[in-house]
């Protein structure tokens, strides 16, 4: 249970508690899931392995299975993301719906194919699975928010209003 | 308790029972890779199958709980079907590599594809492949083989204790790492290549050295600590390939450490084969009759009293018996069986057995560790203890050097005085101890061959007064030995008669000139220095440290070449049985000494084996119970050991501090040679 003060700091120790204090004491590492959301927070969007360790020392927790989470959850980075987390849906609905040319807007106005990030850490952009919003498909996920019924245009005119140099 | 039906037939089990368990006891067969029946259930691999009459989906049998009046069917077409596609799923990614597979043979994939595989595949794209990983020397990986079951990850999160390996990713991208690459830091890793149902982890000091139905298969015991693991020894042409586990619930379930699987590349290296003779500083091969006549030569000219005769960690109860009674016949005095020293009781079995018994940790409710680190002198004890803490968080706690057991131990600190704060009942964890129903206090081997050992002995029975820990129903006071001859060398009373020496008595005699012969059983564990000046005899299997200063070698067979029976830590004798005979010219052991007495002149009253287990049986019957714990002392424990001495200020010491080379057959193997460094370099 060590660790605590050094990953959680500050504001986010109380945080920390709060999440624990949700589950039986005798069951610590039900707190394992928030945890990682709330460390990922405050690491950039991404979970380094120091901080994975962490988040097991903390819960009393084998570092190997906080690992294991890390890698089966799709919410959870291992890798750095950029500052906009792109996560265009791809499944059927949004298929249909023209997901592959809020794709190619994507692409074409960040000059990278999923997976990657931009040179300047701004924007990483990926596909992913149903994101479980086919009403308003094609749908994209940036970080916390949905951006619903988009096509390629709006989805390239958005990216580039977040190139602005005043949001830095 | 719920009745169900199964194919028809009616059965009744004991609530909480699953599908599975239930189907077995009708006596039918589930399929199965991921469900093992030593581990959590996990599920996941679908191949148990079973249709519950009416209920659209086939049900998971591993993992469904038994209700009352479920009519389950295992036989059906939908079953069939079911099981079948589930096959077929598994292969979708299983390379067809069986041809160069070390699985092949015994496999469980190979062999449930002959029921529900199809003929020919209908998978067209590609396959997928996943790099190799470093499971260090002993596991072998090829993880494109690997089906996902999960059975190795958790068995090393729950039987071995220590969490290294894990599922990365999900679905199509799964793989099974490893934390830290080139080693698995358990005394247990080799159990995942048991219990891996493919080939992904096979053994790879084993690999493509045979294949199964190659083997001649030996049922024997481990002696390369003192559990008494049961082992199936496999053998070709006259050699050792592989051990691996038998099921014994009393011992190791099943379950060996890595050293008893993998040492044996040792037997065949370092061999004493034929007799040698120490002629002007160096060895020359002998004939049996020169050696023989050699050693009667230097025997019949020493004085009783300035001969001496020490026998070894791996030596069975026909050598040490034979050797026993071919000294005493000539008067003398000085023979013992303790080369490390061991303050046991002589007399008193209950000074240097592990009274509770293997199994009765199972039900010990707090447990008190003396100056031992269990899981490297007996790991598969190791896991009971872990086993035992996971289904009852029982306190543990010990007097010793801090090391990680695989599960919470309160350390009280290594300073020996804290046994004497718990022997007078002055200490917290006498308390614990005081409280518990099975309390259980486990002095190491180690402890007692310190040169107080005799007051830790005595201060450890104490404590088993001070607490009640040794009463008529449960007999906690447990001496944790960690060589296989230990116990049945003072089973048999070999031990120095009034005026004899022991065995630093000989090595002190010998530095000082006052011994002119010393016969070595495969002792091992001493200082050869101190015989430098004596005629020494050593027989035993392996040039090691006691053949150093010898004046005659005589080739002695392992235990995996000859019939010699062990006695375990418990009091427990059982067989071990050879695989093949011994190399060249070696023999076993007790025919050894048949014919050393007749070079004599005063012949053993036995010259069979059968003779000779009679005389062993005669002296003391319980060695005959083989494979049955020995009667219990009566209640009240007796006096043993000298509570009232001084202790030592000197803290307990690690006594085995590589695992891996504990004997002269595993520091003659390259594999623990490899294992030691992989432990080091990591």
């Amino acid at each position: 249970m060590s660790g605590g003060a050094e990953l959680f700091p500050g504001p986010d120790r109380a945080a920390a508690e709060e999440i624990l204090g949700r589950y039986p004491s005798v069951h610590r590492q039900s707190a394992v899931l928030p945890l990682l959301d709330l460390a990922q927070r405050r690491n950039g969007g991404w979970l380094p392995p120091a901080v994975v360790d962490a988040v097991g020392d903390y819960l009393d927790m084998p570092s190997m299975r906080v690992r294991e989470l890390v890698t089966f959850y799709s919410m959870f980075h291992d890798r750095p993301v950029g500052r906009y987390l792109v996560q265009v849906c791809r499944t059927t609905p949004c298929w249909l719906r023209g997901s592959d040319e809020v794709l190619a807007g994507a692409r074409e106005e960040l000059g990278i194919a999923p997976g990657e990030t931009t040179p300047d850490g701004r924007f990483t952009l990926i596909e992913v699975e149903c994101l479980g919003a086919c009403a308003d498909a094609p749908v994209v996920q940036i970080n916390d928010d949905y951006h619903e019924r988009l096509d390629g245009e709006q989805m390239r005119a958005w990216l580039r209003d977040q190139r602005r140099p005043e949001d830095d | 308790m719920p009745k169900l039906s199964i194919d028809g037939t009616e059965i009744e089990v004991v609530e909480g029972t699953t599908v599975l368990r239930a189907c077995e006891q009708a006596g039918v067969e589930i399929p199965r890779f991921c469900f093992h029946e030593r581990l959590s259930i996990a599920g996941n691999c679908r191949m148990c199958l079973v249709e519950q009459v009416g209920v659209p989906k086939p049900l998971a049998s591993c993992a469904m709980p038994v209700t009352d009046g479920m009519q389950i069917l295992t036989r059906s077409e939908r079953v069939q079907a079911a099981r079948e596609g589930v096959m077929e799923f598994l292969l979708v990614n299983h390379p067809l590599d069986c041809p160069i597979c070390d699985q092949g043979g015994e496999c469980d994939l190979q062999d449930q594809a002959l029921y529900y595989g199809r003929v020919r595949s209908r998978y067209r794209e590609a396959k997928r492949a996943v790099t190799d990983k470093d499971f260090g020397p002993l596991v072998k990986t090829v993880m494109t083989r690997c089906i996902h079951c999960t059975r190795c990850v958790r068995f090393m999160d729950e039987v071995a204790g220590v969490p290294e390996l894990g599922t990365m990713g999900r679905g199509e991208d799964m793989e099974i790492v490893a934390a830290l690459d080139g080693c698995l830091h358990s005394e247990l890793s080799g159990n995942i290549v048991d219990l891996c149902p493919v080939g992904a982890l096979t053994s790879k000091p084993y690999a493509f050295a045979a294949r199964p139905w190659e083997l001649s298969h030996t049922e024997s015991v481990d002696v390369l600590d003192a559990a008494g693991s049961a082992i199936r020894i496999d053998s070709r042409d006259g050699r050792v390939l592989r051990v691996l586990p038998r099921v014994n619930e009393e011992i190791n379930e099943e379950w060996i450490g890595d050293r008893a699987r993998y040492a044996v590349d040792g037997l065949v290296v370092r061999r004493l084969d034929r007799p040698w003779l120490r002629a002007d500083g160096a060895f020359r091969p002998v004939t049996w009759e020169t050696a023989l006549a050699a050693v009667a030569t230097a025997l019949q000219a020493a004085a009783p009293e300035r001969t001496a005769a020490l026998t070894g960690d791996l030596a069975g109860l026909e050598g040490m018996t034979a050797l026993a009674d071919l000294m005493r016949a000539r008067g003398v005095d000085s023979v013992d069986c303790r080369q490390d020293g061991g303050a046991f009781g002589p007399g008193e079995p209950a000074s240097w057995r592990f009274n509770a018994s293997i199994a009765g940790i199972d039900r010990a409710d707090a447990v008190l560790l003396i100056g031992t680190n269990p899981r490297r002198e007996a790991p598969v004890i190791n896991a009971r203890f872990r086993k035992r803490w996971r289904a009852a968080g029982i306190p543990i706690a010990r007097v010793g050097p801090v090391t990680d057991l695989t599960y919470p131990v309160t350390e009280l600190g290594a300073e020996p005085v804290v046994l004497a704060e718990l022997a007078q009942g002055s200490h917290p964890f006498a308390e614990v101890l005081g409280q518990a129903r099975y309390p259980l206090i486990v002095v190491g081997s180690g402890a007692l061959a310190r040169p107080d050992g005799a007051v830790v002995l005595g201060l450890a029975r104490q404590l088993a007064d001070t607490v009640g820990a040794a009463g008529a129903a449960w007999n906690g006071f447990s001496v944790l030995q960690r060589s296989a001859a230990r116990a049945g060398g003072l089973e048999l009373g070999i031990v120095p008669a009034d005026g004899g020496l022991d065995a630093s008595g000989m090595q002190a005699a010998a530095r000082e000139g006052r011994l002119d012969f010393l016969y070595l059983l495969g002792a091992d564990e001493i200082d050869p220095e101190a015989f430098r000046d004596t005629f020494t005899v050593y027989q035993g299997h392996h040039a090691d440290r006691g053949a150093r200063h010898a004046d005659v070698l005589l080739p002695g067979a392992a235990y995996t070449e000859q019939e010699a029976t062990y006695v375990n830590t418990e009091g427990r004798p059982q067989q071990a049985r050879p695989a093949h005979p011994p190399p060249g010219n070696a023999r076993p052991d007790w025919k050894i000494f048949v014919a050393l007495a007749r070079e004599l002149g005063s012949p053993l009253s036995y010259e069979s084996l059968d003779g000779l287990r009679s005389r062993i049986e005669a002296a003391v019957p319980h060695l005959a119970d083989i494979d049955q714990l020995p009667p219990p002392p009566p209640p009240p424990l007796a006096p043993f050991g000298d509570p009232d001495g001084a202790l030592d200020a000197a803290p307990f010491e690690e006594i085995v501090p590589d695992y891996y080379r504990t004997c002269p057959i595993s520091r003659a193997s390259a594999t623990m040679a490899a294992c030691a460094r992989a432990v080091a370099d990591a």
